[in-house]
Formats: C-alpha cells, structure tokens, sequence
C-alpha cells in the first residue's frame, strides 16, 4: 500500500470539506448569529444590546401569541387526523389480496408531486367564491348561494387543515408502507391462525412494529407544521383578521414585511427552535416508555 | 358460525373498497379539475364547467405575456439544475467520507449535521439575508443556490446506501494502486447510479418547490422563480383563472413526468432508503 493506515483518517475530513464549509457558513453560523441578534434591536442607525427586552416583549404581543395559538391549532388538529389516515391507508394498501393495488397507492400519493404554492394556490381556488366547491355544494342542495369560505376565521382554518391533509397524507403514507413490507407475511398468518380480527391485527402487530416510523412522522409533521408559511401565505395570507397567521409568517412579517425588526424576528424564531426541542423530546419520552 | 364471519368479512371488504375510491376521488379531482380548468376561460371556470375547452393557447399567450412564464420557468429550471448538481456531488462525497472512513471526531461532526435539520429556518433567514446582502448577492440566483447544497438529510441518506458499499471492493482498489478519489468516482458512483438518482430526485424537489428563501431574495421579475410567479399571479389584484391554473399545471408537469419515469427513485427519494 501506498499510504499508512493511519493516514486514511485525513481523506474522511477531505471528502466532508465541501459540505462542512457550506454547512457551518449558510447554518450553523447564520443560527448562532440569530440568537446573538435576538438580544439587539436596531436603533438611531447601530444595533445596541437591550438584554431580555426583546424577549419581554414577546410575552405581550398578541398577535404573536395568536399566531401561536393558530399554529398549534394546526398541529393537534391536523397531525393526527392525516397520520392516523395514512396509516389506516397503508395497512389497507399493505394486503396481500387487494384488487387495483398499484392504481390506488400511486392515485393517493400523487398529490406529493405539486409545490406547496401550486396546491395552495389551487385549493384557494376551488374555495373561492366562486369555485368549483360552491358550485358543487349548491347543485347538490347543500348550500342555497356561494359562501365566502375564506372570510369566515373558522372555515378558513378548516380549508388550510383540509389542504394541507390532501398534500401530505399519501406522502406519509409511503414512510408507512416502505416499513409495513419489512413485517414478515408469516407474523399475520400467524395472527390469522391465532384467531386475531384485523383491528386487533392492527393494533398488537402493525402499530407496535411501526413505532419508530410513527416517531420518525410525528417529528417531521411537527416541524412542518411549526414550520407552516407556504400554504397560508398562499392560501389566506394569515386572514381573514389574522385567523390563520402561523408562527413563521408572522416572524417573516416582522423580519421583511413590516418596518423590519430584525432583532425581534430572531427572538421570535427562537421560539420555535424551543419548541422544536420541547415537542421532540416529548414525542421520544412517549414512544420509549410503552 | 363460519358463514357469519365470511359474511363480516365480506361487508368489511365493501367498506374497505368504499373508502379506498373515496381516498382516490379526493386526490385525483384536484388534480383534474386543475387540468381541465387550464384549458377553460376564466368566464367558463367561474361557471362550475366541467369539460375540456378550447381556451389552452389562449391561457397560454396570456400567462406568457412579456414571456413572463417562461422567463421565471427558465430561472426555476437553472437554480434547481445547478443545486441538484452540487448537492449530489457535495453530500454523497460527505456521506462516503462519514461512512468510509468513520471516526470518533467524524461521527460528532455527523451527529451535528442531523441535530441541524431541526433548526427552523426562521431561525437562519435574518442573518443569511444580511449575509448575502454584504457578498452583493441580493437579487442573484446564487443566493438561493448556495445555503441549499450542504442538505444534511441528502448527508444522511447517502451515509445510509453507502455502507451497502462493500469496503473489500474499496481494499482490492487500493492495493491495484487507485487514489481514494479514483475509487469514488470510478468504482462507487457508478455503480450506485439507483442511489444517486434517488438522491438528486429528493434536491430538485426541494429546490423546485422553495419559496421563502427566494421569496425573500429575488425581487425584480426577471430573476423570479416559477413558485414565486404563481404566488404572485394569484395574489393580484385582478386574478385570471385560466392562465393561472395552467401556470399551476406548467409547474406539475416537471415533477410529474419525474414521478411517473422514475417512481422507484422518486419514493426513496422521499423515504430516504435505498434497498
């Protein structure tokens, strides 16, 4: 050999270099930089230190508090209603006799294959006033005239949640399908010879095997949703009176929107970066108990 | 007794058809309606029509007018080109280094890459667009290709197919006398091509489908991406339904014509794996 032994650790930080620059120069620096702003605020043309204020001022902000209070709406309504739908999908989707199998799972996946702004965009529309679904409720008598969905604070919280299903649920989907094909067949035969029906099938083998799958889900669609701007941006714009204005919009807002306030956008986005922490070692606690 | 439990059976095979159909209309008639309004006037749309019309060129000169669409179609295409590109390149040569030639100081340095995709990206935009306000960079595709090519998850995932590599292939190589490059580039990348494909199909969706970051940096129309295009089309004043669902199918059809060819690649792209 041309080389020592020893020597081959060298090419293991020569092959990382690339990526380590990039990584430490667009995010590991910009991140620390955050949290050295959130404890600035710019004034008379400098930034000057002001400790905690920002943070202070945090606590009365209602519109920030709102917009906490609409996201986590999002979170505990949504999260659940899609993984719990893409998991029953998935077993469904996961059997060994099911006619039609590869049409059904590639027509339920293929609202992955649209941006976030092209789905928002069209979700706006259908849920315009006069979209296609007023036109369909009327005709089939449900509704007597267009109604204004994306007026109304509660229905276009439930258009966003109804949106963001349909984008994401065939997207999880798979994660659950990819890990159910690695249960073996024999664990169901086994269960069938056993006596077991198929919700106890789900609950004793399909839910315990996937539980790291779920965990894995679970953390992803809580920071997507902690995350959430696309979709109201594109949707709502944070309307009607602030209804839907998530976390990350109203942080952006402040940042480019507004007389920017780049001191307090970072405070505000250290919010998140808690909460992120806080969900996530909750949801771990949860899985590794039981 | 043996029949009643056919018969339960049966019936909760009914449901399970039932609700399947139901999953599929309520996927696919977005998607059609989307296809069959771009080919409609705004006058028809509004109507509720529900049939193919005759109006796709029309629709297309408008959402072309000054070649608006194709100028921002062309800006998505180049940044998400040269980001994909750069991302395969640069992680997959992480992901074999972390791998390859794994260490104690290696392996914290990879555990940091992971904890990283945790962090917000709200908790990144202020400094970066300050940052790239002092390199001049405001306004420049540059600054919405550069923060996306170190992608920690694309790290993780070539990590991940790369210890399928099997390192007496890499040994064999070394003692013919091949440089650690050489045998990246002539031995593993060919020979993962799958994993590579896989790879690139998960930056160009996420460079695709980015809006924040650009929505934050690219202010004049002719440096517009197509996502942003659309949000604008959408967010006018005066809103042209036709042109503005055929600006929603143009921005599909890429990705859809990457799903369909490459639907392996395309969902371990998304999942991550690659076996």
């Amino acid at each position: 050999m041309r080389i020592s032994r020893r020597n081959y650790k060298i090419y293991g930080w020569i092959f990382i270099s690339a990526a380590l620059i990039l990584y430490v120069l667009f995010t590991v620096y910009p991140f620390m930089e955050s949290f050295r702003l959130s404890f600035l605020t710019f004034t008379d043309g400098r930034y000057k230190f002001v400790g905690l204020d920002n943070y202070r001022r945090m606590f009365s902000d209602a519109l920030f508090i709102n917009a906490i209070k609409n996201t986590f709406i999002f979170l505990v309504i949504q999260v659940p209603i899609m993984l719990v739908l893409a998991l029953i999908l998935a077993s469904i989707l996961n059997q060994k006799k099911l006619f039609f199998k590869t049409f059904f799972r590639t027509s339920i996946f293929v609202p992955t294959v649209t941006s976030l702004v092209a789905y928002s965009v069209l979700f706006k529309m259908m849920f315009s006033y006069d979209g296609i679904i007023n036109k369909v409720l009327i005709s089939l008598n449900i509704l007597s005239g267009p109604y204004q969905w994306l007026n109304s604070g509660f229905w276009a919280k439930v258009i966003i949640i109804v949106a963001l299903t349909w984008r994401w649920t065939g997207y999880n989907m798979i994660f659950y399908l990819s890990f159910l094909q690695n249960i073996p067949n024999e664990t169901y035969e086994a269960a069938k010879i056993d006596g077991a029906n198929a919700f106890q099938t789900f609950w004793k083998i399909t839910i315990p095997q996937l539980k790291p799958v779920i965990l894995l889900t679970t953390i992803m669609s809580t920071n997507g949703t902690l995350q959430l701007f696309d979709e109201v941006m594109n949707i709502t714009q944070g309307g009607p009176s602030n209804a839907t204005l998530t976390m990350s919009q109203y942080i952006y807002n402040q940042a480019f929107v507004y007389a920017p306030n780049f001191g307090y956008a970072s405070t505000l986005s250290y919010v998140i970066v808690a909460m992120m922490v806080v969900l996530a070692l909750i949801q771990f606690k949860v899985v590794g108990d039981d | 007794m043996n029949k009643k439990s056919l018969n339960i059976s049966g019936l909760s095979n009914y449901f399970m058809y039932i609700f399947l159909v139901v999953a599929v209309f309520v996927s696919l008639f977005p998607f059609i309606w989307m296809i069959i309004s771009s080919t409609n006037s705004s006058v028809e749309i509004t109507k509720g029509t529900f049939r193919f019309g005759t109006e796709l060129i029309d629709n297309w000169l408008k959402l072309n007018k000054d070649d608006g669409a194709l100028i921002a179609f062309w800006n998505s295409a180049k940044i998400t080109l040269i980001t994909t590109l750069a991302a395969i390149l640069v992680c997959s040569l992480a992901g074999y280094g972390f791998e390859k030639y794994s260490s104690k100081a290696l392996n914290i340095v990879y555990s940091l890459f992971l904890l990283s995709m945790m962090i917000p990206f709200a908790a990144q935009m202020v400094p970066l667009f300050k940052m790239m306000n002092t390199f001049g960079l405001l306004n420049n595709h540059w600054a919405v290709i550069l923060p996306n090519i170190a992608m920690p998850f694309l790290i993780f995932f070539f990590r991940q197919n790369f210890k399928a590599f099997p390192n007496e292939l890499i040994e064999a190589a070394r003692i013919d006398g091949a440089s650690e490059f050489l045998i990246f580039f002539k031995i593993v990348m060919p020979s993962m091509k799958s994993t590579f494909a896989a790879g690139a199909i998960y930056a160009f969706l996420k460079q695709w489908n980015n809006y924040i970051w650009p929505l934050i940096i690219l202010q004049t129309n002719q440096q517009k991406t197509l996502t942003l295009f659309i949000s604008s089309l959408s967010s006018a004043y005066y809103v042209d339904y036709g042109p503005l669902m055929l600006s929603v199918v143009f921005s599909t059809i890429p990705v859809l014509i990457i799903f369909i060819t490459m639907q392996k690649q395309f969902v371990e792209g998304i999942v991550g794996t690659s076996k």
